[in-house]
């Protein structure tokens, strides 16, 4: 099964497309990496396949055929969208308080003992907790609906270092437990060791698509940054100037 | 770390899901806008003690004088007098100071609870947390804008109770005070309160999702839903029903005049009379009357010259229908405003 199916998908906003002829198969049971510079069309493909926006022109299912951003795909899927949006004055406990109510499913046991591991005080107030905290926090609301895809957008690029180690182990973790993952990034170290299935995107198109394995051979290239660069310096000349 | 403990996602009820139950937003909603409810509360709390402790006077005046026997009477006239200076120097009155407190409080609770209830959600960026919860966002929106709506509507109604009570003695018995029941805070009632707080609400409400911002969003507000209650009072409200037309030179000053105007023969002559007709009519004053006649005193003095005074009015009888009039398309347009919302909130594109 693939967690998302898109086929011609794209999106305009006003005159330009932020992103177009996208046709991908996404597999289950992986950590997918959504690589790509600025602006290249990473947000846009998470928004459409989370059901945030509606496609311009293709489609997008998930999980073996749910339309996004229907009943059934919300229920299994758990986004973490950038910047990792909270309620900042409810507290960490009022944060699952509401995620358990909106949702069908909640593992409210594994939320309270992560907050607890995290040193995470129940009743401080979202916004009051530190950026890797509140990360920390979005991405426990988050399994603890034990969705079967989880989706990240971009969910380490404000953390420190030690930080940003800490909420990958749990992403990790996670996708050891049946979670398959997609998130995306323009940092690629972190990824390295995580990611098994990479897509590129570049300037609102689909550069590169396939297992990290399958492509490093096939590219002659040892690891995924040297690819991904290699490929981001054929598409956009600007950068080789 | 603790490990995620996955009893295995249960695929085979994936198809036929069941909604998260609505019930479930009551706490959502309470949790995330205690603060504003309970300003809100405070608030028309604090203004009920007050109106309490100015009306209690005044129904206690209103009461013996009432109850005095015969109206005639001395001592009943000293009562009906007393009535009379408590009732005529109302802070309640449109023009008193408590009276405009009172009606800008629509737009206030409309601007402050409304207006950030989705721009809040779009301007931190919390809309892709909300709509992508299991709860799904137009139900989401539904669920939190009809409890709030219920919510304000039911402390306004509570608070609206009690202005009609404070008013109960200006609509009493006819040889007490006499003043068109239409005249003060008609919009404060129990039924045209909440109407009018809904009404600001779902303005505010759709003006933050338009917006996007939530300082912004309040002061459309607040503008929006001033200019409506302004437009209302001034242009529409006599509309409500068609006014009802009398000669009658002396109207009682219960009715709510709408407009008068003179005719001569049957035909119309002016709106109303020339300072030089009632110099020349009017000058010396009829026995019995004071200098300066009220206005039905031109009529009895122009009426012999063939002038007939017309007054077109709406009846004391019709308090209650204007209310219910008002409430309903106050009611009307405020469920419109929120579908408008929810309908935005369905296809707005993140």
């Amino acid at each position: 099964m693939n967690v998302v199916e898109t086929s011609g998908l794209g999106k305009r906003y006003g005159g330009t497309w932020a992103l177009r002829e996208c046709t991908l198969a996404i597999p289950a049971g992986r950590v997918t990496a959504l690589v790509g510079p600025n602006g290249a069309g990473k947000s846009t493909l998470l928004n459409l396949a989370v059901g945030l926006s509606v496609p311009s022109a293709g489609e997008v299912t998930v999980l073996g055929g749910r339309p996004a951003g229907s009943p059934a795909a919300l229920d299994a899927i758990a986004f973490v969208a950038q910047d990792t949006p909270l309620y900042k004055n409810l507290t960490a406990a009022d944060m699952i308080y509401v995620t358990r109510s909106l949702n069908r499913r909640f593992d409210q046991d594994y939320a309270r003992a992560r907050l607890a591991e995290l040193g995470i005080p129940p009743k401080r107030k979202a916004g009051q907790l530190s950026g890797g905290q509140q990360a920390q926090l979005a991405l426990t609301l988050a399994l603890a609906r034990r969705p079967r895809l989880l989706i990240l957008d971009e969910p380490v690029a404000m953390l420190d270092p030690i930080a940003r180690h800490d909420f990958m182990a749990t992403v990790v973790a996670a996708s050891a437990g049946g979670v398959s993952v997609l998130l995306s990034s323009h940092v690629l170290t972190e990824l390295e060791r995580v990611a098994s299935y990479l897509i590129l995107v570049a300037r609102g198109r689909v550069r590169l698509a396939g297992y990290v394995d399958d492509l490093l051979a096939a590219h002659g290239q040892a690891s995924l940054e040297e690819l991904a660069l290699a490929h981001l310096r054929e598409t956009t000349p600007e950068v080789t100037r | 770390m603790t490990a995620l403990t996955r009893s295995g996602h249960p695929d085979g009820d994936d198809t036929q899901l069941r909604p998260v139950p609505w019930r479930r937003m009551a706490g959502v909603t309470w949790r995330q806008h205690r603060y504003p409810l309970a300003g809100v509360a405070v608030l028309l709390g604090g203004l009920a003690v007050w109106l309490w402790i100015i009306g209690r006077p005044l129904h206690r005046a209103w009461t013996a004088a009432a109850a005095c026997h015969p109206a005639a009477a001395s001592a009943c006239q000293a009562l009906i007098g007393s009535f009379n200076a408590a009732a005529t120097s109302n802070v309640m009155s449109d023009k008193g100071p408590g009276g405009v407190l009172l009606q800008v409080l629509p737009a206030l609770i409309g601007a402050f609870a409304g207006a950030p209830v989705l721009a809040r959600e779009m301007e931190a960026g919390t809309f892709r947390y909300a709509w992508t919860q299991g709860f799904g966002r137009w139900r989401w929106a539904l669920a939190k804008l009809v409890l709030l709506a219920v919510a304000l509507a039911a402390l306004t109604a509570a608070f609206g109770v009690l202005v009609s009570w404070y008013f109960q003695p200006y609509g009493g018995p006819q040889d007490l005070y006499r003043n068109s029941s239409f005249g003060d805070l008609f919009s404060l009632r129990e039924v045209t309160f909440p109407a009018w707080t809904l009404a600001a609400f779902t303005i505010g409400v759709l003006a933050g999702m338009l917006i996007r911002r939530v300082v912004p969003a309040i002061a459309a507000t607040l503008t929006a839903s001033a200019g409506l209650a302004v437009a209302t009072a001034g242009l529409l409200r006599e509309h409500y029903l068609t006014p009802l037309v009398t000669s009658n030179p002396a109207p009682p000053s219960t009715l709510w005049i709408i407009s008068q105007w003179w005719t001569r023969d049957g035909r119309f002559v002016f709106g109303s009379p020339p300072f030089s007709l009632i110099n020349q009519f009017c000058s010396a004053p009829p026995p019995g009357r004071s200098k300066n006649p009220p206005f039905g005193t031109f009529a009895q003095c122009l009426a012999p010259h063939g002038y007939t005074q017309w007054t077109s009015y709406q009846p004391p009888s019709r308090f209650w229908p204007f209310q219910w009039i008002e409430g309903g398309w106050l009611l009307a347009l405020s469920v419109l405003l929120i579908a408008a919302a929810i309908w935005l909130v369905r296809r707005r594109a993140a």
